[in-house]
């Protein structure tokens, strides 16, 4: 059965995509990128390192293989972010961006109002964006409405593994939007990817919950299979929840 | 003459051009994204540019893909 992910129209199989950040080793995140069978990959435009230029991420990742998905991380205002978006775009890799607008160390949570700002020149510039945004239904349909070619709301903080705070809202954007929603952000286990997708999320991104958990190839393959049960269950369709019980077993021709 | 890179001031003989410093750093242009005050140099029109004398206080940010969520 095709089950394919569109994206702009890009066709993706797997719906988990994965972060290349804070791996102990290159090694574990090639692994883990291949645990997981992973298809798009998140990247970060940095200063080389003039002192100890070091080993280039790129040399770990087939790009034969994984579509890059740079980020905009980093910025603090749409103006930083549209400059961060030229130039991962200049790297000659990939033309789409997840745009963050970023303004706050200690939650990480966007810059709507930015985002979209940014958001709007990047898409008249030919960029595929892919907004990191809130869990407002709102400000998910104005990114829509804009021209994004997903939105990407947060279940939580990022890197804060506390799962969702909110899956109602996370639903509402869901139900309401004609784009793939990706939850990212906030991801802790298998069990936050797998609710993502029963809620009927397109995809998911996550990075930290892999990348920091003792074994991040084991945890990369654990996520890849939460993201497909929470898939399949998806597509099967759920029972509704009941008030009060409803017996399994035949309710007539009990022995007396 | 000095010119910033990545934030650092560097000291340079004057007529430095924009191929010498990225010698000069052992930097492979095809491996970075150079933005030359503020404009982005396109990897396909590098060679266009390698013969560009820096000057006094120009910055150069030097960029690459690297980890990140």
């Amino acid at each position: 059965m095709s089950d394919k992910l569109i994206i702009a129209g890009r066709e993706f199989t797997n719906r988990l995509m994965v972060g290349t950040g804070k791996y102990a080793t290159m090694d574990l995140m090639k692994q883990s990128l291949e645990a997981a069978e992973a298809e798009i990959v998140t990247v970060a435009v940095r200063r080389m390192n003039l002192d100890e230029p070091g080993e280039s991420l790129l040399e770990h990742i087939d790009l034969s293989r994984y579509t890059l998905l740079p980020n905009t991380a980093g910025a603090a205002t749409a103006e930083e972010a549209i400059r961060l978006a030229r130039l991962a775009r200049a790297a000659g890799l990939s033309d789409l961006i997840k745009l963050e607008v970023i303004p706050d160390p200690a939650t990480l949570l966007p810059d709507v109002v930015g985002t979209l700002e940014a958001a709007r020149i990047l898409i008249k510039e030919g960029f595929t964006v892919l907004p990191y945004t809130t869990d407002d239904p709102i400000i998910a349909a104005k990114l829509e409405d804009a021209g994004a070619a997903t939105v990407m709301p947060l279940a939580s903080y990022i890197g804060s593994g506390r799962g969702f705070s909110d899956p109602a809202r996370i639903s509402l954007i869901i139900e309401r939007a004609g784009v793939p929603v990706v939850v990212d952000a906030g991801l802790g286990v298998p069990s936050d990817a797998a609710m993502a997708m029963e809620l009927g999320a397109s995809a998911v991104l996550i990075n930290t919950a892999i990348a920091r958990a003792e074994n991040p190839p084991l945890m990369a393959e654990a996520m890849k299979l939460g993201v497909r049960a929470g898939r399949m269950a998806f597509k099967a369709g759920r029972i509704p929840k009941l008030e009060q019980a409803s017996a399994s077993s035949p309710t007539g021709g009990i022995v007396k | 003459m000095r010119v910033i890179v990545n934030g650092q001031d560097k000291e340079l003989p004057t007529g430095t051009t924009l191929g010498g410093l990225m010698e000069l750093l052992k930097v492979d242009p095809r491996r970075v994204v150079v933005e030359y005050n503020r404009e982005i140099i396109n990897r396909s029109s590098w060679d266009e540019h390698i013969s560009r004398e820096l000057k006094e206080g120009d910055t150069l940010e030097l960029v690459q893909l690297v980890g990140g969520g």
